[in-house]
């Protein structure tokens, strides 16, 4: 699960990570009052105005933007609010921005990446640091990887004091600023594993003139798996930042992305789903969607698996490949009947049922009146939709 | 012969009493499966579906010579399942139970690979070896006895490939699930290398996902080592980057981990691409006419 920033700020706080100072607002006035606050608490001048969207790739949209006075946190609060950001990592269309972070602005001397997620690799936690902060860390990885150091954290000892230190060391800090650089890093390491992060990543870490070394943006991704035991970070999932079919697919326990092709489907199984949509391509179509229904393919979920993939207009025909192991084929078909009758499907629907009781379920939709082309072949599924493509 | 289960298993189901793990153990029994009972805390004692219930994993162990366990105990519980078999001398572990946190999985890794112990998953189907045992989820119908291994990150997928080399006239000597999880216990190395031990495995089908580099460290054991055919295909071509497919760990992400990416690597270790996820069977039906 990905929360925003000012979220993350706040949970990284709550485990000693200096944090830049901000507050958040959803309203033109609202982001008034909040640098306000800031003017009472500091003194400070300079704001920076931050869209707060889940997307990264924040600044290069326009999303975040310098203020020199109340006046231009106005303006430029104005301008944000509301606005349909795009990023690289956004859709097309953006993503609308409903509330932003009015932050101290930081006089920076230097910047500085720094990161935490899992190594599939070794299996164990990696922390990464590198001076090249505020920039694209993938690049950095691909373009100059001696650029990047690593430290990885042994599950039995947990992170040690001397790989934080050769960190800071390895970054360039001194003095005070390395005390601060090495705490600055426990504290992140301890925050990502007491909330069970898959990723956190502080870029840029910055180094200010006056000496403190400070998170200035944050990004944390929760690890779905663990929620159950963090309850009052679940609740800070932001359902506006999903995609309301993806959304609506999740209600219904169905794991759902929607893609851009013509041809939607439905798939038991996250390996076979996508063998699916490679399947389609194959047959001459671009898949709409990735849709895994799991082992509960009952006519409930089928059927708000149907009318999802129907939201989507540019849907030309319909693909529901179940493989029964467990489930039964006849079962799948007769939910797939009662779906089918309840939702108006007025473009070709192929289904292909293999596995435990396949001819009996093929049967069933045979003799079901829908008009239905059904398979027992995977490769026949993949003519038809070629076929249904053509005509 | 066969790899990680056979006729000389001696199978401990952990969580054996639940509803799925009852009605999976059913199955197992009625395949034939050596199950010799299974572990329930607090339940010690009592008989489930004919067979003995113990309160831990080491009296199965010391009362009925258990070897290998098959765990269908919930998320929050699973991570210390793991743990138990492990340090109660079990040497195949297949762990079921999707939904594991990461930061669980981590020590669990470590601490099985430390006890010399295989681990299987988690969010696996588990291990079929036709005519002898089925250990997991599978579907019995779909196989048929022969010589070729199956390893796979996904479920449903599996089954696919095996029920098309079936249907070609092609058995299987063994097919490992070995979920689709960031950390999973066995890798697709790890199986390799079994295959390329195992008298009864003439060629392997590798059933591959985007995400993650084990493809590509499958690809270097291929190159170096296999001397026996190995058919690959990947699913999520079509998948973009930066979107999770279902499992935990197929996301491409940071350009790493395209499936074109290990088509290619697998190609270059000298391993027969399957584009088409429907000609699995035929590819291998193919290799065999021809040799």
């Amino acid at each position: 699960m990905k929360v925003h920033e000012y979220q993350a700020k706040e949970i990284l706080a709550r485990y000693g990570v200096p944090v830049q100072k901000g507050v958040l607002a959803t309203s033109i006035s609202g982001a008034v009052d909040a640098a306000k606050k800031l003017q009472a608490e500091n003194g400070t001048n300079l704001f920076v105005v931050k869209a707060q969207v889940h997307a990264g790739g924040r600044g290069k949209g326009g999303g975040v933007k310098l203020a020199k006075s109340l006046q231009e946190v106005e303006e430029k609060a104005g301008a944000i609010l509301g606005m349909m950001l795009k990023t690289p990592q956004t859709g097309p269309e953006g993503q609308k921005v409903r509330s932003v972070l009015i932050a101290d602005a930081v006089d920076i001397e230097k910047e500085f990446y720094l990161g935490i997620t899992l190594d599939r690799q070794k299996n164990m936690t990696v922390i990464m640091a590198s001076t090249e902060g505020g920039v694209e860390i993938e690049k950095v990885a691909e373009e100059t990887p001696d650029l990047i150091l690593k430290e990885w954290v042994d599950p039995s000892i947990g992170l040690q004091g001397f790989q934080a230190r050769r960190l800071a060391f390895g970054l360039g800090f001194e003095g005070e600023a390395f005390k601060k650089a090495v705490k600055f890093i426990m504290a992140l390491y301890n925050a990502y594993e007491a909330t069970d992060c898959s990723i956190a990543e502080i870029n840029p870490l910055t180094l200010t003139k006056g000496g403190d070394v400070l998170a200035i943006d944050a990004k944390l991704n929760l690890d779905d798996n663990a929620l159950y035991r963090h309850k009052d970070l679940a609740e800070l999932r932001d359902v506006h930042e999903e995609d309301p079919l993806e959304f609506e697919a999740s209600e219904f326990h169905l794991n759902y992305v929607k893609l851009d092709g013509n041809v939607g489907c439905m798939v038991n199984g996250a390996g076979l789903a996508m063998a699916t949509m490679d399947i389609i391509k194959i047959a001459g179509g671009e898949p709409a969607n990735f849709l895994d229904v799991g082992g509960g393919a009952n006519p409930t979920t089928v059927e708000a698996g149907f009318r999802i993939i129907l939201k989507d207009p540019s849907v030309k025909a319909i693909l529901v490949n179940i493989f029964g192991g467990i489930v039964r084929c006849d079962r799948v078909a007769k939910g797939v009947v009662e779906a089918a009758n309840k939702v108006q499907i007025n473009i070709p629907l192929i289904v292909r049922l293999q596995g435990t009781n396949a001819e009996e379920g093929k049967q069933i939709l045979d003799e079901s009146g829908l008009k239905v082309e059904t398979a027992i072949i995977f490769q026949e599924a993949a003519d038809k939709v070629t076929k249904a493509l053509a005509g | 012969m066969a790899i990680l289960v056979d006729k000389n298993t001696r199978l401990v189901v952990q969580g054996f009493t639940g509803k799925e793990g009852s009605f999976h153990s059913e199955q197992m029994l009625e395949y034939g499966t050596p199950l010799i009972g299974g572990v329930t805390p607090g339940k010690g004692g009592d008989t489930h579906l004919g067979k003995p219930v113990f309160n831990t994993v080491s009296d199965a162990v010391s009362m009925e010579g258990a070897n290998t366990s098959v765990i269908f105990v919930p998320p929050p519980f699973a991570a210390d399942a793991i743990l138990e078999a492990a340090d109660a001398g079990i040497k195949t572990i297949v762990c079921i139970t999707e939904g594991i946190p990461v930061n669980d999985m981590i020590p669990v890794y470590h601490y099985v690979k430390q006890k010399g112990a295989a681990l299987i998953g988690p969010n696996c189907p588990g291990i079929f070896t036709p005519g002898q045992a089925k250990v997991g989820i599978m579907p019995a119908m779909i196989f048929s006895e022969g010589n070729v291994g199956v390893v796979s990150r996904s479920g449903t997928l599996t089954y696919e490939a095996v029920d098309q080399l079936t249907r070609q006239g092609l058995g299987q000597s063994t097919a490992v699930g070995i979920g689709g999880d960031p950390i999973i216990g066995s890798r697709f190395l790890d199986i390799l290398k079994l295959f390329q031990a195992d008298d009864a495995t003439e060629a392997v089908v590798m059933i591959g996902e985007i995400g993650g580099t084990a493809e590509e460290e499958a690809a270097a054991y291929i190159r170096d080592y296999m001397n026996k055919p190995v058919f690959v295909f990947i699913a999520g071509r079509t998948a973009p980057p930066g979107r999770r497919m279902g499992h935990a760990g197929a996301i491409i992400s940071g350009g790493k981990g395209t499936a074109a990416d290990k088509f290619a690597a697998l190609e270059e270790a000298g391993a027969t691409i399957v584009l088409n996820p429907a000609a699995i069977g035929a590819a291998v039906a193919a290799h065999f006419s021809i040799a």
